[in-house]
């Protein structure tokens, strides 16, 4: 039945090369905006080089003050004794790295000035993150201890500031800002589209201009706690609330009178949305309304498109709709028969748009657009992208098969 | 067999109505072969219809093997047609893009009946037309006489007890149409009840009972 279906559905397809063109044409395009995209995000939330472990980690990127009245808000990063209080400490997690936002800062190649992005960091963001090092190692709890001036570099910053990047460089020198480092590892760099990794030099965080010293709740410092395994991050959330909670409050932060205090350690994604939605439940609508609209463009305006192109491709087909009722087609089985050709059209359309997104995101990671871009279609985008085929195949095929399958037979049997 | 009671068919649109059946009575017996006769336009193949179960009378009652079918919903006057019925045009609505052998197994894929014994009885049908080494021919590849014999094997693949037939051998030649007849009535032989509407005196008086229609009423 299954392969009849098949079989009428590509002879359909055949019967006018030109509608089938317009037809794929317009599935593969849609569907591979919405896999290129499907990727994106995956690339952005999802877990790869070199944060591997996002499933099991918890992020603490911020923490917001509010005053009694709840008008004045004071919110950023924290202090690295804040995070050491009340992260580092936490008895459940497996580990917790404690890092700096990237900040800038340049170097000189003879007269030429690099920029460059510096993060400081434990020890522990070694363990946490999952670097892959091309020379060298990274810098250990000793390091830190005796406050030795080495740096982790990055592949890409030894080909700006090395001129024989062939050589090793681990155990050269490196001048930035005016003061000398040790060079002790490089590794493979990460995207800026994963700011937690993202620098192009890292830094012990007891380096100068870390301001880890600094008192007081707020500074320049963030947090990834991994826990043990996907099972505990509920637990270990829970015991890292419940030390926010014990803060005496009110308090007072660079004259800043604050009643409440909101530190959230939480999965990748969730905090990154969190992050957009923070501007209160008009920022939520907006959102979530460019979120519908750009759904609604992507596959509901193709989709009613294919709507209108199925009915006037399946008008042609009254006569063998006719053939089938009488010999004894329900029209449940006759709109089934429909959905089926028509998912199997989107598939079609469905397998060109994955040729298509292979070869647009090799163009996107190749073209440098994002340094380090890994986007890729692993099995979560492709399910993802299956799943998209199925809706818009049922969303373009169920309205004409229900309109055809109704046809009176003797009607269908005269055109 | 086939019992038809007080049958009127009105077509309507918004201006018009026009009967096309009035006050039909007829009963049709297990192993008849009955044709049914009238001018263009009479209500021959609309009385096919309703007595096919492929359009519902307006008013009257339509009674198979004694079960009133009347108010039957779609499934199981789709099982009805499917099983006890198979349907010969006059022309021959094959479809065009499936292979002969495809044609003919379509009753058959309403069954639950696998692939390859549903095959099997296809072939089966095709070889009682004489057509068994055409299984992989397209329907545009054939003669007209060709086509009504898969129409034919598609009719009895199933082995319906009644086979309805709307002018068989209208679209043939007469060589054609007597092949096609011989086929029906060989098939009448062999149990199967018949009722064919035509517009030919000759082929209907090969038939056991004829009908006559005169604009939507039975004169005969």
């Amino acid at each position: 039945m299954l392969l009849n279906y098949i079989k009428i559905a590509w002879k359909v397809l055949l019967r006018h090369p030109f509608y089938t063109f317009i037809t794929l044409f317009g599935i593969s395009l849609t569907l591979t905006v919405l896999m290129v995209l499907t990727s994106f995000l995956d690339h952005l939330l999802g877990g790869h080089y070199p944060e591997n472990k996002r499933d099991r980690s918890l992020y603490v990127m911020l923490m917001v003050q509010r005053d009694s009245s709840l008008t004045g808000r004071n919110s950023g990063p924290m202090s690295f004794k804040f995070l050491t209080n009340y992260a580092k400490t936490l008895e459940s997690p497996e580990r917790v790295t404690i890092f700096s936002a990237f900040n800038s800062s340049n170097a000189y190649v003879g007269s030429q000035k690099i920029k460059l992005n510096t993060k400081f960091t434990d020890a522990d963001f070694w363990q946490v993150m999952d670097f892959e090092f091309l020379e060298g190692k990274p810098y250990t709890e000793q390091h830190i201890r005796n406050g030795s001036y080495v740096v982790v570099i990055t592949d890409g910053f030894k080909k700006q500031y090395f001129e024989n990047t062939n050589e090793p460089v681990v155990g050269k020198d490196v001048e930035i800002e005016g003061i000398h480092y040790k060079v002790i590892g490089v590794v493979k760099g990460s995207p800026v589209t994963r700011p937690i990794t993202y620098a192009d030099v890292f830094f012990p965080y007891t380096a100068p201009k870390s301001n880890y010293q600094r008192s007081g709740l707020r500074g320049g410092f963030m947090s990834v706690i991994l826990a043990k395994d996907k099972s505990d991050l509920v637990a270990v959330r829970n015991e890292f609330q419940g030390r926010i909670d014990r803060i005496p409050l009110p308090g007072v932060e660079d004259g800043f009178k604050y009643a409440q205090l909101e530190a959230k350690a939480e999965p990748y994604a969730e905090n990154f949305i969190g992050q957009i939605l923070d501007g209160g439940p008009g920022l939520k609508t907006i959102f979530f309304g460019i979120i519908a609209f750009v759904l609604f463009m992507l596959l509901g305006l193709p989709a009613i498109n294919l709507v209108n192109v199925n009915v006037s491709r399946i008008m042609e087909r009254a006569s063998e709709i006719g053939i089938r009722k009488a010999f004894g087609a329900p029209v449940k089985t006759l709109v089934w028969q429909f959905i089926v050709e028509n998912i199997f059209i989107t598939f079609l359309g469905g397998a060109i748009a994955l040729i298509l997104t292979l070869i647009v995101i090799h163009l996107i990671n190749s073209s440098g657009w994002i340094a380090y871009a890994d986007l890729t279609i692993n099995v979560n985008v492709f399910l993802i992208s299956l799943l998209v085929c199925l809706v818009f195949g049922l969303l373009s095929g169920v309205l004409p098969a229900l309109r055809m399958s109704k046809l009176n037979i003797a009607e269908a049997l005269k055109s | 067999m086939i019992t038809l009671q007080n049958i009127e068919k009105v077509y309507r649109t918004s201006t018009i109505e026009t009967l096309a059946l009035n006050n039909i009575n007829l009963d049709i017996k297990k192993g008849e072969f009955v044709s049914i006769m009238g001018p263009s336009g009479c209500g021959k193949s609309t009385l096919l219809n309703v007595m096919g179960l492929l359009d519902e009378p307006s008013k009257g009652t339509v009674q198979l093997d004694g079960q009133p079918v009347t108010q039957y919903r779609d499934k199981e006057l789709a099982r009805l047609r499917n099983q006890k019925i198979g349907f010969i045009f006059q022309s021959f609505h094959l479809i065009n893009d499936l292979t002969v052998l495809d044609n003919v197994e379509i009753p058959l894929l309403y069954r639950s009946q696998n692939g390859k014994p549903r095959q099997e009885y296809a072939k089966e049908a095709l070889t009682k037309v004489g057509l068994s080494n055409r299984v992989k021919h397209f329907p545009k590849q054939l003669s007209g006489g060709q086509k009504q014999r898969v129409a034919i094997a598609r009719a009895i693949v199933g082995n319906p007890d009644i086979i309805l037939a709307d002018e068989p051998t209208g679209n043939l030649d007469s060589a054609m149409g007597n092949e096609i007849m011989n086929i029906l009535q060989q098939l009448n032989d062999d149990g199967a009840t018949i009722v064919m509407v035509t517009h030919d005196e000759q082929m209907a008086k090969r038939t056991h009972r004829l009908i006559r229609l005169f604009d939507g009423t039975q004169v005969l």
